[in-house]
């Protein structure tokens, strides 16, 4: 069972004996991502308290690369565990949440005049912006619910859309449509707030 | 006929999950082609694949 404060003890330990103060910021950010993924909060616990303690035993972390890389890796492969490993009892039936992308075509399936994507100009370049990476976080938490999960379940933790639609129970076809919405919305958001910079 | 935008940024967002047919991809392809609006679309949707890949780092 996950106990929050015997586990934060446990890791403030090890943390400083590693010198890691950075672990405890990302931990709410770990949390929300893992209790996200498995919708249970005391699993969610446990997830990111074994990462926790995974990522900070002696001599794992070499050091090279971001620490926080390096934790969330871990995390997404405990994630990825859990995810195969339980026997699905889907106590929910899995609501698809996105928003039509219709409203952004007209009749005949063509771009609206408004709605066409612009140039964004080099990926390198935006991918070095450090405005982008704040758009682009506050884009992802847009997202509705249950399109975020399927979108994360693919492209955060790398599962195949199979896997996908078999730990939530829906079709092939069900999870492209989401898959297309996310993606819809997320480019749409960062049109309007990254490259025409409306104040979010 | 050429595709209507729509259905071209679901096939490019299909791509990214599945393997398209060869009839898919042909359509794509030729839609790309001549399309702007789309063709910067699918140019931004693997941005943000790329994005979510550096995702940690950030």
């Amino acid at each position: 069972m996950g106990n929050r404060t015997e586990h934060q003890a446990q890791e403030n330990k090890q943390a400083q004996q590693a010198g890691a103060e950075e672990i405890a910021q990302m931990r709410d950010e770990m949390l929300r991502f893992a209790i996200l993924q498995l919708r249970d909060a005391t699993l969610a616990e446990d997830v990111v308290h074994e990462a926790i303690i995974a990522a900070l035993a002696p001599g794992k972390y070499s050091g090279s690369g971001s620490l926080k890389s390096w934790v969330f890796a871990i995390l997404r492969n405990k994630i990825i565990d859990v995810i195969r490993q339980r026997s699905r009892h889907p106590t929910e039936l899995f609501v698809e949440d996105g928003a039509d992308p219709d409203n952004q075509f007209k009749q005949n399936g063509h771009w609206k005049k408004t709605q066409k994507p612009s140039d964004w100009g080099a990926p390198e370049k935006i991918l070095a912006s450090e405005q982008f990476w704040l758009v682009f976080k506050i884009c992802l938490n847009e997202l509705p619910e249950n399109t975020a999960r399927v979108f994360m379940m693919r492209e955060h933790l790398g599962l195949e859309l199979k896997e996908i639609c078999q730990e939530l129970d829906i079709s092939d076809s069900n999870a492209w449509v989401i898959m297309h919405r996310a993606r819809m919305q997320l480019r749409k958001c960062l049109e309007i707030h990254y490259m025409q910079g409306k104040l979010l | 006929m050429m595709m209507p935008c729509k259905r071209a940024t679901e096939l490019m967002s299909q791509s990214q999950d599945r393997e398209l047919t060869l009839n898919e991809r042909l359509q794509l392809k030729f839609h790309l082609l001549i399309c702007n609006g789309c063709a910067r679309c699918d140019k931004q949707m693997k941005l943000m694949r790329e994005a979510i890949k550096q995702l940690d780092k950030h």
